[in-house]
């Protein structure tokens, strides 16, 4: 409990301290740091339809928080929540193809899931098996497999399924049965009850992960991977796990935006969702329920920052980008938070 | 030959060849390096920026690699003073960068992402070309016959005998991460000051993911990086050729077969199908 208070309170030091450079930086581009912290609090939050839209860019950092949590529970990096997220999208948006004779709403939707999880998990697992075979870096690799998903994600949009009626990328749009329904509060924004889905899914992984042998096993190989094999753990196993179920939750992104969404899958979609998923398990500091106020918090700063190009004068929506690096920074530099200096090398 | 093909691969592979050494030079001291991916997009960004404003593109390189360099000292500031993840502190560092060229190309040039062209008058013509081949000579002699290069690598290798020798492994550290900002930041800058004519949105579009593959393929070491580097660039030209090119059947071929080739490379070479891959001992251990 102790421990859970203090990595809270460093989290929420490392977020001040990352929002707080952010709005200096604006007082030096001339624009009121107080109007910028307005501009994001009422574009997040000003009606049903902003709230519904910030929902809907917390969702896929709620399953790409959890693609980075899980592995590095089990001593992985993984680096390719965006590579995931779009190879699971595509797979959502093939569904549409596949099934198209497919009746029900119900088996429809489980389906495109489906296709969504196992085209993510299969994405992942590849780094994970090369991982646990050939003990390739599953950074590099997972960087690596970005840019390969984004290269054939963008060929099969372009020649396999390409929609032929319209002059945009993106690819055949799906039947009706597979659209997802958004709540009506929200005034057109694309999300509904599939946040609670979500977050009901951030809830089991975490009891998952503290009740189940399985879960067990995969927190025995992060802590100390000797003594798992002595006790005759696989870390193996373990880490293709950690790693299939972390690409298909990314790939589940895919369910967000293809079905609640687009309704098809557009190139250049993804808001880097699968980086800024690293910054929300960063935050929640291997809490796994952490990463639901966690997703929020990056949720809002996309939403709110979409609205300062029109409200502020001297500042863009990018600044996003420079507040969730300082964040990031901010909560990683461990050694802000100690009194005592440490002497190493 | 040399006009229609290898010339266009050694301009295009200049900014690779110059971002991997950089990051060569930091892995050798043992800390990861994957933010080259932004200092070259502050490079490019701050090099077309010292261009338009002296008129000079020597001013712009040498800023552009500046700019590099203190997007660094962020990076080392964090990764060896304040003890942050390395793979963590790179992730922010490019998100971070990212948000640094439309913040200011809207205060200067009120635009969102994309700085003004610059005149013919003050763009290179083979300026890059052969300060790029200096820096390999140069690299190459530093690595394989200076102290410095020895102890730099040593710092990554057995940073534990380094300082029993009574030299310093931070400040080895400290030079590496400087020499991967300032070399990928001149990266940057020969991109939007040679390669092209001014900076655009998102300019160096994976080059440093790119340079960090040539690295490993490059085991590390100076020549054969650049050859990896090299290779990287013919596959980039390979791929601007063979756009709308039909060879066989009745669709021309697939360009984005040709765009992932580096990294499936890479990924067959991780997976240990050509020879052993020797990264530095101690890297990413601090």
């Amino acid at each position: 409990m102790k421990y859970l208070l203090r990595s809270s309170l460093k989290s929420i030091a490392g977020v001040f301290l990352g929002l707080s450079l952010g709005l200096v930086v604006c007082y030096f581009a001339g624009e009121s740091p107080l109007k910028v912290l307005k501009v994001l609090f009422q574009s997040s939050f000003g009606s049903g339809y902003d709230f519904g839209m910030t929902l809907f860019y917390t969702a896929p950092l709620l399953l790409t928080g959890l693609a980075v949590a899980i592995p590095f529970r089990a001593g992985l990096f993984n680096i390719g929540g965006e590579g995931q997220l779009l190879v699971g999208a595509l797979g959502a948006a093939a569904a549409g193809v596949i099934g198209k004779d497919i009746h029900s709403p119900i088996v429809a939707i489980l389906f495109a899931t489906a296709l969504a999880f196992l085209a993510g998990g299969i994405w992942g697992a590849i780094p994970g098996f090369l991982k646990a075979k050939r003990g390739s870096h599953e950074v590099i690799t997972t960087i690596m497999m970005n840019f390969i998903a984004a290269g054939m994600t963008s060929y099969f949009t372009l020649y396999v399924i390409k929609d032929p009626d319209s002059s945009q990328a993106e690819t055949i749009p799906l039947p009706a049965i597979f659209h997802l329904k958004p709540f009506a509060i929200f005034n057109g924004a694309p999300m509904g009850e599939l946040i609670f889905v979500l977050i009901a899914i951030v809830v089991i992984i975490h009891y998952w992960l503290w009740n189940s042998v399985r879960g067990f096993e995969l927190k025995a190989v992060g802590e100390n991977e000797v003594a798992a094999e002595t006790y005759g753990i696989s870390k193996q196993k373990s880490w293709i796990f950690a790693m299939f179920l972390a690409g298909g939750l990314a790939g589940l992104v895919g369910v967000v935006e293809v079905l609640g969404n687009a309704h098809r899958f557009k190139l250049g979609f993804s808001a880097d969702y699968g980086f800024v998923g690293i910054a929300v398990a960063l935050l929640a500091r291997g809490n796994i329920l952490g990463i639901i106020p966690s997703a929020l918090l990056f949720g809002i700063l996309q939403k709110g920052s979409g609205s300062l190009d029109l409200e502020t004068e001297k500042v863009t929506r990018d600044l996003a980008y420079i507040i969730q690096g300082l964040i990031i920074l901010g909560v990683a530099a461990e050694g802000l938070y100690e009194r005592k200096r440490v002497k190493r090398v | 030959m040399f006009e229609s093909f290898l010339l266009p691969v050694l301009r295009v592979s200049t900014p690779l060849i110059l971002a991997a050494l950089g990051g060569m030079w930091c892995e050798r001291s043992g800390i990861v390096q994957i933010g080259l991916e932004g200092f070259i997009l502050v490079g490019s960004f701050f090099g077309a920026v010292a261009t338009l404003s002296t008129m000079n593109p020597f001013t712009g390189f040498l800023a552009a690699g500046l700019a590099g360099m203190v997007l660094s000292v962020l990076y080392g500031l964090v990764v060896l003073r304040y003890r942050s993840n390395q793979i963590v502190a790179g992730t922010a560092i490019n998100l971070f960068a990212m948000g640094i060229p439309p913040f200011f190309s809207k205060i200067w040039y009120d635009s969102t992402g994309s700085t003004p062209p610059i005149p013919t008058a003050a763009q290179f013509q083979v300026a890059p070309l052969w300060i790029t081949f200096a820096i390999v000579v140069l690299s190459f002699i530093i690595y394989h016959y200076s102290r410095f290069g020895l102890r730099l690598r040593f710092s990554g290798e057995h940073p534990e005998a380094l300082q029993s020798a009574g030299v310093s492994v931070r400040l080895k550290r400290w030079q590496g991460i400087l020499m991967s900002g300032f070399l990928a930041g001149l990266a940057g800058g020969t991109l939007s000051t040679y390669l092209s004519s001014s900076f655009i949105r998102n300019m160096s579009a994976g080059r440093g993911f790119i340079a960090l593959a040539a690295v490993i393929l490059g085991k590390w070491k100076p020549i054969p990086t650049v050859l990896a580097c090299l290779l990287f660039g013919a596959t980039e030209i390979a791929q601007i050729r063979l756009q709308g090119v039909v060879l066989w059947g009745t669709d021309p071929v697939p360009v984005q077969w040709i765009q992932i080739l580096p990294y499936f490379i890479t990924i067959v070479v991780l997976a240990g199908a050509v020879g052993r891959s020797n990264s530095p001992k101690a890297l990413g251990n601090s």
